[in-house]
């Protein structure tokens, strides 16, 4: 499940900057296939959470508003090169993406 | 359907596993539980008070950098800090989506009270940032002006 998430972790002063891109669909559920006629359901990341080498530092409830390939960048104070940041993701159907980064 | 339910199988052996092993309890991977009323709810100021930001107060410290004109609403980059001290969540709403909720952030343990991300904006629509800090709870707003709709539908 690496593949579908890239990450990057940078110190910008005494924080690190986070960049996150995760590869979903993030479908709504409310179009429609045109072949079929019938709705797409609905399937996108509800949940995310970061952590700075094992503590939780970010919580995050998505809704099916979040764009496609979502994209979050968040900073975390009191950080260091070589610091471990992980982000944990599960979507509605209870598919789990996982990635890590080391801090640069 | 096979796949999903055998990667849904195969993650919550982990999650088991895990668990077994003693390194999380189980349910802490996340602090909260997804807020289903709150997300789905059709007006912002209802899905507001459902996730427990109701009554908010306007505030010049939440800073929200959005573009004035979105040239394509399906990728509308939102940027949200907040100011006011003890900030402790950011959630963010589209008026004029069909569920206005788009996400709540919880921040801790040294994580700033910051977020950018990229939201789906269905027509031109305030965006609103609602902030809870020390107990009490503020918000902030600015339209964008949406050129092609972003749901897809």
């Amino acid at each position: 499940m690496a593949e579908e998430m890239k990450m990057r972790a940078t110190m910008q002063g005494d924080a690190v900057d986070v960049k996150v891109l995760i590869q979903h669909i993030m479908e709504t559920g409310l179009r429609k296939d045109p072949k079929t006629g019938k709705m797409i359901p609905a399937h996108f990341i509800n949940q995310v959470s970061a952590t700075l080498n094992g503590k939780m530092v970010l919580d995050m409830q998505w809704g099916v508003g979040i764009s496609r390939n979502p994209f979050v960048g968040f900073r975390v104070k009191g950080a260091k090169v070589g610091d471990k940041v992980a982000v944990h993701a599960v979507d509605n159907l209870g598919t789990v993406f996982d990635g890590e980064v080391v801090v640069a | 359907m096979d796949q999903v339910r055998r990667n849904f199988l195969k993650s919550m052996g982990a999650v088991m596993a895990v668990c077994a092993a003693g390194l999380l309890k189980s349910g802490s991977v996340f602090a909260a539980t997804w807020n289903t009323q709150a997300f789905t709810s059709k007006d912002t100021a209802d899905a507001m008070k459902l996730a427990g930001y109701g009554g908010a107060a306007e505030s010049k410290d939440i800073v929200i950098k959005v573009p004035d004109i979105a040239e394509n609403g399906a990728v509308v980059p939102v940027e949200v800090t907040s100011n006011i001290p003890g900030t402790t969540s950011i959630a963010i709403f589209v008026d004029k989506n069909p569920s206005p909720m788009i996400a709540d952030i919880g921040f801790m343990n040294g994580a700033e009270p910051f977020i950018a991300t990229r939201v789906k904006m269905a027509s031109t629509s305030i965006v609103r940032a609602s902030v809870k800090a020390g107990g009490k709870v503020y918000t902030a707003s600015r339209e964008v002006k949406v050129t092609i709709g972003g749901c897809g539908g």
